[in-house]
C-alpha cells in the first residue's frame, strides 16, 4: 500500500500537539555519566590523596601480623595498615609493608618506632589484652623529629616511655647491670616516679650506661647533687641495731629499680639538665657517702704475700675507705733476683673529709698540688700495710696509716702512678719477730751443751759411786758409836738413881728455903723500912692494928 | 521482514497513555497527545543516547564499586573491611560456595553481563544490524528481567547494618562501595529503561523517506 494513500485513508486521525517544553536540550542527559565519572573521579583522587606514604618496617618475626589486615594504630587511633609482608633478602628479618594515612603522613618521621602490640604480662603490670581477641596491631610512637623516613627497624617490646611524655631522660654510668633491665622502676622516696629506658654496655666494655626517664613534675627533683642508687633486690644490714631489711617495693625484689636522692637536702643544687649524665652507685650508702673528688691512681709494692687481697679491697685510713684496690700483678726484680707484688690503687684522698680540706687549705697556702700533699704525708711517715680484715675468711685490706718511727724514703711525686712505700703490716712484724727470735735460739748450740751436760752427768755419776763406796761403811760406824755414847747419856741424866738427878734435888730444896727466907725479908722490910736505916728494933712496934689506931 | 511496514513508516503514532491513534505526518520531537497530553513519540525520544549516558555512568561507577570496600564489619575490636570480590573469596573459603556462587553472579557476573550486553545492543542498534533482531529482542527482554537481581548485594549489606549491630562485639556498617554499587545497578536499569528495543528493527535509515508533507 503506498504511503501516500495512507492520510486518504485515515482523514480523521487527529495531529498531536506540539508544545515545546520549558527545559528542552535533551543533552542534559549526559550529565549522567558526567556526575558519575566526577564522583568515580573524586572517590579515585581522594584514595590517591588520602594514601599517605609506604613504609616499610623490619622486625624478628611477623607473628600475628596479617597483610591488608592488621592495623598500624596510634593512641588506638588507626593509621594505617600492613600492606605486605615478606622475608628480607638474607632471610633474617620479616620486612613489613606499611600503608599510612593521609592524615598520618607526618608520622613517619625519623626517630618514630613501631612495634607490634601483643598481650604482654610482666611484672609492670599487663598490657595489650585488647590484642587477645582483635589480634595484633603494630603500635607507633610518633617521634618529634622533622626528617621523614621510609625504612624503619620495629622495636621487639613496646617502648617504656612514649614520645609525647612529660619528662626527662638522665644517663647513669654503673660498672654492672646488676639486675636492672628496661622498664624496671626509677624510685623517689619509694615512690615510682620514673623508668629504666635503655640499658646498655658501654663502647669499650667496661661498664654500662642505663638510661632512665623520669616523669614530670618529679624530673624537677632530680638536680645536679643528686645521687642514683640500684635499688634492686632486698637490703639487708647487720649492725649493732641488729637486723634491719629494707626494699624499695616488692617489684624491686625481682625486677629490680633504682631510687635516687638528694646529696645535701638542705642545699639545693642546680637542677639537672636533659641527658645529665650521673654515677650509679651500688647502694645507698655508698650514694650518700661524702663525694669522691677527683681520684688519684696509686701504686704499691708489696714484698710479701698479697694472699687475701682482691681487686676491689679496700683501702682505708684510719678506718674510712678512701679507695678500692684496682688490680694486683706480681713483678720480678732481676737485680734483687726477687718477686714482688704490685697492687694499684685508685684513691678518693677527698673522702678523708674535714681533715682533706684543712690539707688542701694548708697546701694552698704553701701552694702545693695534691701530690705533694701525698708527699708531705710520706715524709710524715705516711705507709701503706697490709692488714687482715676478716680473720674468718682471710681477706686483706690495704691500710694506710702514719708511722712515725717508719724509715724516711725518697718520694717522687711526679711518678704517676704515685707510689706509696710500704711497710709490713702488724702480722708481718710479729712473724718477722717470731721469726728472729727462732734465728736466735737457732744460733744457740744445743748439741753442745748437751754433750757437756752428758759427761757432767757421768762424772757426778762417779763420784756418787766413790761415796758409796768409801763414806758410807764409815758413817754406819760413827752411826753406832753415836748411838752408844747417848745411851750412856740417857743412864747419867735420866734415872732417878742418877747422881746428877740427886745433886739437883738438894739443890733446889736449898734454893726453896733460900727463897722462903728472902720473903721473910721483903715482909719485915715491908712493914719496917726504917730497919733498912736503924737496924733492927728491939722492941717490935705491934702489929698492924695498933698502927691503925694511932693514925688519925 | 524487514519490508513489513511498521507505524513509522504508516505515519502514525499511538499515545503511550491513552491508546489514541495520532497522525504523525509532520514527526514533531514534542508531540503531545490531544486527548491527554501526554507525550507521543514513535520512539522513544533520544533513546539511544540516554541509554548511553547510564551506560558509561554505571561502567564508570563500576570501577569504584568494586575497589572500595562495600561493608565494615567490626568484630572484637577489629575493623575488617570487604569488597565484593572480597566478600566472595571470602565465603569460598569459609566454605559456603553455594552463597559464594550466588554472591557472585548477583554481584559480580549480572552487572558485568548486564553492561556488555547493553553495549552490544545499543552498538548493533546504532549500526542498523540486521543481524538475529529477534534473538537481540529476546536478549533485551532477558537483562530487563535480570537486572533487579544485581541489588541482592545491596539487600544483603541493608540488611545486615541494620541487623548486625552490637557496638563493639560485631558490627556492620555500609563502605562507600555500596553506594557506587547500587548506583551502578540503578543505573543500568534506567539504560535497559531508556534503550528502545523497537530500534533494533529500524534498519532503515528514517531518512531514507522524507516526510514530504513536512
Amino acid at each position: 500500500m503506498p504511503i501516500s494513500e495512507s492520510p486518504d485513508n485515515t482523514p480523521s486521525l487527529p495531529t498531536p500537539e506540539v508544545k515545546r517544553p520549558a527545559r528542552g536540550s535533551l543533552s542534559l542527559i549526559w550529565l549522567v555519566p558526567l556526575v558519575a565519572a566526577l564522583a568515580g573521579l573524586i572517590l579515585i583522587v581522594r584514595s590517591v590523596v588520602q594514601a599517605g606514604p609506604t613504609i616499610t618496617i623490619t622486625f624478628e618475626t611477623a607473628e600475628g601480623l596479617e597483610a591488608d589486615k592488621t592495623e598500624v594504630k596510634y593512641k588506638d587511633v588507626v593509621i594505617g595498615k600492613v600492606q605486605a609482608l615478606a622475608l628480607s633478602e638474607d632471610r633474617s628479618h620479616v620486612v613489613v609493608t606499611v600503608d599510612l594515612n593521609k592524615s598520618a603522613s607526618n608520622v613517619a618521621v625519623e626517630d618514630t618506632r613501631f612495634w607490634v602490640e601483643r598481650p604482654r604480662i610482666g611484672l609492670g603490670g599487663i598490657s595489650g589484652i585488647s590484642t587477645l581477641l582483635s589480634g595484633a596491631y603494630l603500635g607507633v610512637d610518633i617521634g618529634t623529629s622533622t626528617e621523614s623516613r621510609e625504612a624503619f627497624v620495629g622495636l621487639e617490646k613496646p617502648p617504656s616511655i612514649a614520645h609525647d611524655l612529660k619528662g626527662r631522660r638522665f644517663s647513669l654510668h654503673t660498672d654492672d647491670a646488676n639486675s636492672l633491665t628496661i622498664g624496671s622502676p626509677v624510685y623517689f622516696r619509694k615512690m615510682p616516679v620514673g623508668r629504666i629506658t635503655a640499658a646498655d654496655l658501654d663502647v669499650d666494655g667496661k661498664g654500662v650506661t642505663v638510661q632512665i626517664f623520669i616523669n614530670a613534675p618529679y624530673d624537677k627533683f632530680v638536680n645536679t647533687g643528686t645521687r642514683f642508687w640500684n635499688a634492686s633486690g632486698v637490703d639487708l644490714t647487720l649492725n649493732a641495731a641488729g637486723l634491719k631489711v629494707s626494699t624499695q617495693s616488692v617489684a624491686t625484689v625481682f625486677a629490680g629499680g633504682i631510687a635516687f636522692q638528694s646529696y645535701n637536702e638542705e642545699d639545693p643544687s642546680q637542677p639537672a639538665k636533659e641527658n645529665a649524665e650521673f654515677t650509679l652507685f651500688s647502694d645507698q650508702a655508698t650514694a650518700l657517702a661524702p663525694p669522691d673528688g677527683i681520684g688519684i691512681e696509686i701504686r704499691m709494692v708489696f714484698g710479701q704475700s698479697t694472699r687475701g687481697l682482691t681487686v676491689g679491697s679496700p683501702v682505708d685510713f684510719r678506718g674510712i675507705t678512701l679507695g678500692v684496690v684496682k688490680s694486683i700483678q706480681i713483678d720480678y726484680d732481676a737485680d734483687k733476683r726477687d718477686f714482688f707484688t704490685n697492687v694499684d690503687a685508685e684513691m678518693y684522698p677527698q673522702r678523708m673529709g674535714p681533715a682533706y680540706s684543712t690539707l688542701l687549705k694548708t697546701q694552698q697556702q704553701l701552694g702545693l698540688g695534691p701530690e705533694d700533699m701525698v708527699a708531705l704525708l710520706v715524709s710524715h711517715g705516711l705507709r701503706a700495710q697490709m692488714r687482715t680484715g676478716n680473720l674468718l675468711t682471710g681477706q686483706s685490706y690495704v691500710s694506710l696509716d702514719v708511722i712515725p718511727t717508719a724509715k724516711p724514703v725518697k718520694f717522687d711525686a711526679d711518678a704517676r702512678p704515685l707510689l706509696i712505700p710500704t711497710a709490713p703490716g702488724n702480722l708481718e712484724e710479729v712473724q718477722a719477730q717470731i721469726q728472729s727470735i727462732v734465728r736466735k735460739l737457732n744460733a744457740i748450740p744445743f748439741d753442745k751443751i748437751g754433750n757437756n751436760l752428758h759427761e757432767t752427768l757421768r762424772s757426778a755419776n762417779g763420784v756418787f759411786k766413790q761415796l758409796d763406796q768409801d763414806l758410807a761403811p764409815q758413817a754406819k760406824k760413827m752411826l753406832d758409836e753415836a748411838q752408844h755414847t747417848l745411851q750412856s747419856l740417857d743412864q747419867n741424866l735420866a734415872s732417878p738413881d742418877a747422881p746428877l738427878q740427886q745433886n739437883a734435888g738438894r739443890t733446889l730444896e736449898q734454893v726453896d728455903s733460900a727463897a722462903r727466907s728472902l720473903r721473910g725479908l721483903a715482909d719485915y722490910l715491908e712493914k719496917h723500912p726504917e730497919s733498912l736505916l736503924r737496924g733492927k728494933a728491939e722492941n717490935p712496934e705491934p702489929p698492924a692494928d695498933a698502927g691503925k689506931g694511932s693514925t688519925p | 521482514m524487514s519490508s513489513l511496514p511498521r507505524a513509522i513508516d504508516l505515519k502514525l503514532i499511538g499515545c503511550q497513555a491513552c491508546g489514541l491513534v495520532l497522525d504523525n505526518q509532520h514527526q514533531h520531537r514534542d508531540a503531545r497527545c490531544p486527548r491527554c497530553e501526554a507525550r507521543v513519540y514513535s520512539r522513544k525520544p533520544d533513546s539511544l543516547a540516554r541509554s548511553w549516558a547510564y551506560l558509561i555512568a554505571a561502567t564508570i561507577l563500576y570501577i569504584p564499586a568494586n575497589l572500595l570496600p562495600i561493608m565494615l564489619t567490626t568484630k572484637m575490636y577489629n575493623t575488617e573491611s570487604s569488597t565484593i570480590v572480597s566478600g566472595v573469596i571470602e565465603l569460598w573459603q569459609s566454605g559456603a560456595w553455594d552463597l559464594a556462587v550466588i554472591v557472585f553472579t548477583a554481584s559480580v557476573v549480572v552487572p558485568i553481563l548486564k553492561i556488555v550486553l547493553l553495549t552490544f545492543l545499543l552498538l548493533s542498534a546504532q549500526l542498523r544490524s540486521t543481524w538475529r533482531q529477534r534473538e537481540r529482542t529476546r536478549l533485551y527482554r532477558v537483562i530487563e528481567y535480570i537486572g533487579h537481581w544485581s541489588m541482592l548485594d545491596v539487600f544483603v549489606v541493608a540488611l545486615l547494618i541494620t541487623l548486625v549491630h552490637f557496638h563493639k562485639l560485631a558490627l556492620v556498617q555500609a563502605g562507600p562501595g555500596i553506594i557506587a554499587f547500587g548506583a551502578v545497578v540503578v543505573l543500568t536499569m534506567l539504560a535497559s529503561m531508556s534503550f528502545d528495543p523497537r530500534l533494533i528493527w529500524d534498519t532503515k535509515e528514517p531518512d531514507q523517506r522524507p516526510p514530504q508533507n513536512g
